[in-house]
């Protein structure tokens, strides 16, 4: 069940540097052929997703888990990536730092109480230039309590 | 990759298909990303989930969608995408993605088209939409 008091939650920053095998790896995983990618001159646009091995290497990184949603009712309903200027290439080296952004709850037309959370990672450089935002929205579906 | 002059709202590129998937398709993804949840590749884990077999990994499918898009309009140039997801897809699925022009706009001195994408099976069931913003050159 989520928790309303993980809102404002912040993980602890992680590096993320973005490698030419990675951007060449990944680009073949999602049928990319554009010898942009597969070079890693820009990486693929959902190539940020990979954050996740390197979370993995910084206790605390990932707030996520004080939302504390529940694994059956909960799902990955949307998600987002943002860029400003072109996406991370080979050789930028990036600071990544998560926060729950926003916890908000309404009501399906079939009676579901709906309870939204959105998490936003920022990606910056070694200058603190905001290079890029991964938004991650999941939802907990709740079926309609009985009358 | 597209140029301003060629582009006009409505726009639709032929779409592509890609499929049948196969586990190895989720698999190679798996490992580029880094998500290693049994449920994409471990039959018994993935039935006893209530699944009939390996579910393809969302952002796999939402992958393929964004190839689709940045083969169309420039993978330097992307500068917003959105997925959501609405039905899960699972292997010797066919996917084929479809896009529109959704809006040309000027903003701050930069050109910039969004566009709008569905990937659906080969039930015609919509599994992902999207949508994505680039920057396009003169």
């Amino acid at each position: 069940m989520v928790d309303p008091e993980s809102l404002g939650a912040r993980g602890t920053p992680f590096p993320l540097d973005v490698e030419r095998g990675k951007c060449f790896e990944f680009a073949r995983a999602v049928r990319s052929e554009d010898p942009a990618h597969l070079c890693g001159a820009v990486s693929h646009p959902t190539f940020l997703s990979t954050t996740l091995h390197w979370e993995k290497r910084v206790e605390g990184a990932n707030p996520w888990a004080l939302v504390q949603m529940s694994e059956e009712l909960g799902m990955h309903a949307e998600q987002e990536f943002v860029f400003h200027g072109p996406p991370p290439g080979a050789g930028d080296r990036l600071i990544a730092q998560a926060r729950i952004d926003d916890i908000w709850e309404k009501r399906s037309r079939a009676g579901h109480r709906l309870i939204f959370v959105k998490m936003v990672t920022e990606f910056r450089d070694a200058n603190g230039a905001l290079r890029a935002e991964a938004i991650l929205t999941g939802v907990e579906r709740h079926p309609p309590e009985a009358p | 990759m597209s140029r301003w002059q060629a582009l006009q709202a409505g726009q639709v590129p032929e779409p592509r298909s890609f499929g049948p998937l196969s586990v190895t398709d989720f698999v190679r993804y798996q490992g580029a990303s880094g998500d290693m949840n049994p449920v994409h590749h471990d039959a018994g884990f993935a039935k006893a989930a209530g699944y009939p077999g390996p579910l393809a990994v969302g952002m796999f499918a939402a992958g393929v969608m964004n190839t689709f898009g940045t083969d169309w309009l420039g993978a330097s140039h992307v500068r917003r995408t959105r997925i959501r997801w609405k039905a899960p897809a699972f292997a010797d699925y066919v996917l084929t993605v479809s896009a529109a022009i959704d809006a040309l706009r000027e903003e701050d001195g930069e050109r910039y088209a969004d566009i709008a994408l569905t990937v659906t099976d080969q039930d015609g069931a919509v599994s992902v939409q999207g949508w994505m913003t680039f920057v396009v050159p003169e």
